[in-house]
């Protein structure tokens, strides 16, 4: 098959948008899991609940998507707590499987009263003026909009990197998870801590969805389609890791790219071939520690 | 004597019991009730159905009629189990199925292995009644081979010579992808190549690249649901729609109200129904929509029709024996709100169906106002043709 450089690089970078969105999405899972040894798998769920809450924000009342950007995140963050001071907070010294048995009922729960409101074919979202049209790029026609996802789940994607890295507070959080009644010792209030990190990461999967919603239609299901993926990723980059989730999300969305060109067939698979590699080399995953 | 005297009124009460369970009519919907087709039919596919039955009066041969409803999932094998069950158990007399091609042609051959009437109206592969036909099936509202020839034919005429496919990567994909193409050749056109892509893909703008690439005049969608409004979205997004114009091998009023017409104008399908053709259309419609807020769908009006049909069939034949009602329902010619036509050996119901158009939205003057007629396409020249039948019944 013969494919010109132009058709190449424009491929290269649509994959660099879907890497996007698996890069935000598997960072907020991976900040779960690193802090809570939660498996959340009702990130897809509050992923499409932030994309239907830009959605009705705009139906009923006008409120436009710059907005949203702010508050959808924050809305599904506050349920987020609820989720945690409710619920899982009775799971934590349980085994894993007991999380992903919750998180996943609670997915099912939250789709199917999405499912009974608004069908399944989904809704419609228009992009914001500011952000329609395209850039020529010469080898391809890039809509504004895509190129802004981009950027913005970078942005978000490395000042949360940073957050939990570099500064006094992802200190304490990392302090935590590794010893937590030595860090409650030092006076530090740790139950708070894990239930804003939970309350964090699903607003990280929110801010995905609200990215989302002029791309994908808004519907339901579209958590279910992305979710699978985004634990794939997640495996890859290794639990737990921050950067690693960041860069593994990207590269997979361009390797995904360029599937897409050379044996389409495969391009829904071809994460999860990777990640068999991946856990017979390195069963921690690429970026992560073996404990 | 006294026990065999027994015995035998016991006979004859049993006897008496049986035939009273075989009288009364059940129908047993099943289909995808929760996902990406469920839109298309679904639970409003039921409400249909029941008020075809309240409009015959609730009741056949002096029984009340029975509807149950199940969801299959979109998994062949459920689907079968149920309808297995539900004949075995409950004395189904008509397997109504539903949505999804596997499903369909699963549920078909339970229908026939335990002789029982089978409708469907929302599957579209035409093996239902090709090479996988059988004495008990009735394919009601389309198929493939029409989405085919109503609009491959139509667009080739209109200009549209070259042709790349977008093709849902499964059995019905395929099927769509290889009729259309086979009619877009017949009449001189050309396929210059199609991408297979994965059920379900959320991203479809690398694929769409790629029918640009090919400088192809249409673009053939041969997909459904969900696949086909995401990628008439991302198409508009990425401008493909001013170098390409975009056929919809198979488009519901659902796909084209949730995209809105801003997305779809121009939009060139072939449906089997639309709620605005005339006065009675828009009667029935108008009572589907005061129950349920939505505009039915063509295979909800088919659901609505086919119940009827199948009633009125039980009705002339006394009986709800499979045999006696596949005779009526093959001899009586439908005519109502949804269809005119017959019923043929192979349990085809030839109908005319649609070319339409998505209206632009100056055009649209009401909510679901949606689409215009362009062209009424008669059912002998959309449907297979004996000549390309493989149907062993229709010989």
């Amino acid at each position: 098959m013969q494919i010109s450089m132009p058709a190449l690089l424009s491929q290269l970078l649509l994959g660099l948008v879907n890497g996007s969105f698996y890069a935000i999405l598997s960072l907020g899972l991976a900040v779960i899991f690193g802090l809570l040894n939660v498996i959340n798998f009702a990130h897809g769920a509050l992923f499409m609940m932030g994309a239907v809450l830009t959605w009705m924000a705009m139906n009923y009342f006008e409120i436009n998507y710059w907005v949203m950007l702010v508050a959808a995140p924050l809305i599904v963050g506050v349920f987020g707590v609820v989720i945690e001071r409710l619920l899982l907070r009775w799971i934590y010294k349980l085994d894993h499987l007991y999380g992903l048995l919750l998180t996943l009922g609670l997915t099912l729960l939250i789709e199917g009263f999405f499912r009974s409101i608004y069908g399944v074919s989904g809704l419609a979202y228009d992009v914001p003026d500011a952000l329609s049209g395209a850039f020529n790029l010469g080898f391809m026609i890039l809509p504004k909009y895509r190129a802004w996802v981009v950027v913005a789940s970078l942005i978000v994607c490395f000042a949360t990197w940073y957050a939990i890295e570099k500064t006094r507070l992802g200190a304490y959080l990392r302090a935590g998870t590794e010893n937590p009644r030595l860090v409650e010792a030092f006076g530090i209030n740790v139950p708070l801590m894990i239930t804003l990190t939970y309350g964090f990461g699903v607003a990280l999967a929110a801010f995905a969805g609200v990215l989302a919603a002029p791309v994908i239609q808004i519907s339901p299901l579209m958590g279910q389609n992305l979710i699978i993926i985004v634990f794939a990723v997640v495996v890859i980059g290794g639990m737990g890791s921050i950067m690693g989730a960041i860069l593994t999300g990207l590269g997979l969305g361009v390797i995904e790219g360029l599937t897409k060109v050379f044996y389409p067939e495969a391009s829904s698979t071809v994460v999860f071939l990777i990640m068999m590699l991946v856990l017979l080399v390195r069963p921690a995953g690429l970026f992560g520690n073996e404990k | 004597m006294k026990k065999s005297l027994n015995a035998i009124a016991l006979a004859i009460g049993t006897l008496a019991l049986a035939t009273a369970a075989q009288a009364q009519v059940k129908i047993g919907l099943i289909t995808d009730m929760s996902s990406l087709y469920s839109d298309v039919e679904g639970k409003n596919g039921a409400l249909a159905i029941q008020m075809a039955i309240d409009d015959f009066g609730g009741k056949v041969l002096g029984q009340p009629i029975e509807l149950m409803t199940a969801d299959h999932q979109n998994k062949p094998d459920i689907a079968a189990t149920k309808a297995r069950e539900w004949i075995d158990t409950a004395g189904l007399t008509m397997v109504f199925g539903g949505t999804n091609s596997g499903a369909a042609l699963a549920m078909a051959k339970v229908a026939a292995e335990k002789k029982r009437v089978y409708f469907n109206n929302g599957a579209a592969s035409s093996a239902l009644t090709n090479d996988q036909c059988t004495p008990y099936t009735v394919h009601y509202a389309y198929d493939t081979v029409a989405l085919a020839k109503g609009t491959g034919a139509a667009v080739v005429e209109q200009g549209g010579k070259s042709w790349f496919f977008l093709t849902a990567d499964y059995a019905f994909g395929h099927a769509l992808e290889a009729d259309t193409s086979r009619v877009v050749k017949e009449k001189g056109g050309t396929v210059v190549g199609a991408v297979r892509t994965p059920l379900n893909a959320s991203d479809f703008s690398s694929f769409l690249l790629q029918a640009q690439n090919s400088k192809a005049q249409i673009l053939g969608l041969a997909n459904a649901g969900g696949d086909t409004i995401n990628s008439i979205k991302a198409a508009k997004e990425f401008g493909i729609d001013k170098t390409m114009k975009t056929a919809g091998l198979l488009v519901f009023l659902s796909d084209i109200h949730s995209l809105g017409l801003k997305n779809t104008e121009g939009l060139l399908h072939t449906t089997s129904w639309y709620w605005d053709l005339n006065d009675e259309t828009r009667k029935w419609s108008k009572r589907f929509f005061d129950k349920t807020k939505r505009m039915p769908t063509d295979i909800q009006a088919a659901d609505y029709s086919a119940t009827t049909t199948y009633l009125k069939a039980v009705q002339a034949a006394g009986s709800t024996d499979a045999d006696k009602v596949m005779e009526q329902l093959k001899k009586t010619p439908v005519n109502d709100f949804y269809s005119k036509g017959t019923i043929r050996a192979d349990g085809r119901f030839v109908h005319d169906m649609y070319l339409v158009e998505a209206k632009k939205q100056s055009e649209s003057k009401q909510p679901w106002d949606y689409l215009k007629v362009v062209k009424t396409l008669p059912g002998e020249q959309v449907y297979t043709t004996k000549a390309e039948s493989k149907c062993a019944l229709w010989k």
